[in-house]
């Protein structure tokens, strides 16, 4: 595998430790975590920070009964619920929003597919398959854009991204990435609120694909 | 052996918080306990190793009223804060085998399980995790390693303490959740290189020990 050329930043990192990164972008943080051991390293950082504000932290007094009552619950049987490994060119915590099964392509026209992972009003995020030397439709959005190579590779004004690479497209950013010949691109897509295309595909039609 | 510099780190070291103890920690039977690791190391290590009660209760005591204090400047009750606590001490229970000292300082971990069960009691869908890195065997404790991490650890909670009023607050408001992203600023006037390298070799010894299992 190439070396990954595209991290995440330090603010998305940050908030993802803290706890306070929306659902859809955390996705894409937490696959590209365990994609990348540079950022893994990172993360361990800010969760160490975290650690110390939580230990610089006023303490509140305990109530009496709590230390008993933890103590009662420690012979209890565990209902460990099972986490999802990653499979193929999906990473762990893409199973885990996947539930384990295999993604439910549905076709965009041109041979691009996408397959709805989650889509709140707060923004969405879903895995997009690209054939090779398609162009994903030009496009701008609402928030940043997080965009993660899963297999394959794409292009766009601002560089080339393989497989484990991150793109952040801040809202004012219009690009029209390609895919590269060969492999379809499979990309975990984030954004936060509904993509509007301005060609390839009429606004009429966008509530029904739900980009 | 310890090599000089070592030494001098655990000389440097300043004094763990006094902690309300029920067992003196020579009680705590563990093959670190003897190394100079900081108390809450050596009891997470003894509930890591064979699930000493004692050295449990300790980590409760300690770490119990620190977290609530934590989880209520969130904007948690008193009483969801408790269930938040007792929840997360049990997780740091059964899930004791996953800590690994070359990686992480107790209190990160326990910070960072807290979250998660915050986030899981905040929304339905949970918390997106990375993958774990399997540690299901028990590997070699590289003393030198561990204490250096810890040493870390106390260098950034003193340097968190000696930051501007401005730059402490938003570091604690980004961590109360009160910051998006956008809002957060990365450059957050703490010394963050050298702890960084300290996990990254704490993470290549792990990713080593998990070729060699693959590989016998
Ligand atoms: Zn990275």
């Amino acid at each position: 595998m190439t070396a990954i050329k595209h991290h995440i930043s330090e603010p998305l990192l940050m908030a993802y430790a803290a706890g306070s990164l929306e659902h859809h972008y955390a996705l894409v943080v937490a696959a590209h975590v365990s994609m990348c051991d540079e950022c893994r390293a990172q993360l361990a950082v800010y969760e160490s920070v975290g650690g110390a504000v939580m230990d610089g932290t006023n303490v509140a007094p305990i109530s009496v009964d709590l230390k008993d009552s933890v103590f009662a619950r420690l012979e209890a049987p565990q209902v460990e619920k099972k986490r999802q490994r990653g499979f193929g060119v999906f990473p762990a915590p893409v199973m885990e929003a996947l539930k384990g099964k295999p993604p439910r392509w549905k076709s965009l026209g041109f041979g691009v597919r996408q397959s709805i992972l989650s889509d709140t009003k707060e923004g969405s995020v879903r895995l997009l398959y690209i054939p090779g030397g398609q162009e994903v439709p030009d496009h701008s959005h609402e928030g940043i854009e997080l965009t993660l190579v899963l297999q394959g590779a794409f292009r766009d004004e601002t560089g080339r991204f393989g497989v484990g690479d991150l793109e952040i497209a801040d809202d004012d950013l219009e690009h029209a990435p390609i895919a590269e010949e060969g492999a379809a691109c499979i990309c975990l897509a984030a954004t936060g609120a509904p993509l509007r295309f301005k060609s390839w595909m009429p606004r009429l039609f966008q509530p029904i694909f739900r980009i | 052996m310890l090599n000089v510099e070592t030494q001098i780190e655990i000389m440097e070291r300043p004094v763990p918080p006094v902690v309300r103890r029920r067992v003196p920690k020579r009680d705590v039977k563990t093959i670190d306990a003897q190394q100079g690791y900081s108390d809450q190391t050596v009891w997470m290590l003894a509930v890591k190793a064979q699930q000493d009660r004692a050295a449990f209760g300790c980590l409760f005591d300690f770490y119990a009223p620190r977290l609530k204090g934590f989880v209520m400047r969130t904007g948690m009750s008193e009483a969801q804060a408790e269930e938040v606590v007792q929840e997360v001490m049990i997780t740091v229970w059964h899930k004791a085998k996953l800590f690994d000292p070359h990686r992480a300082q107790v209190s990160s971990w326990i910070y960072q399980i807290a979250r998660n069960r915050q986030i899981d009691v905040q929304r339905k869908e949970g918390r997106p995790l990375p993958e774990e890195l399997m540690h299901d065997v028990e590997t070699e404790h590289d003393a030198s390693q561990i204490m250096a991490m810890e040493q870390e650890t106390e260098t950034l909670k003193s340097a968190l303490a000696k930051l501007k009023p401005g730059q402490r607050e938003m570091v604690e408001k980004a961590y109360l959740g009160e910051l998006s992203h956008s809002e957060i600023q990365a450059e957050t006037g703490l010394p963050l290189g050298t702890i960084k390298s300290r996990i990254r070799l704490g993470l290549e010894k792990l990713r080593h020990e998990l070729k060699e299992l693959r590989q016998p």
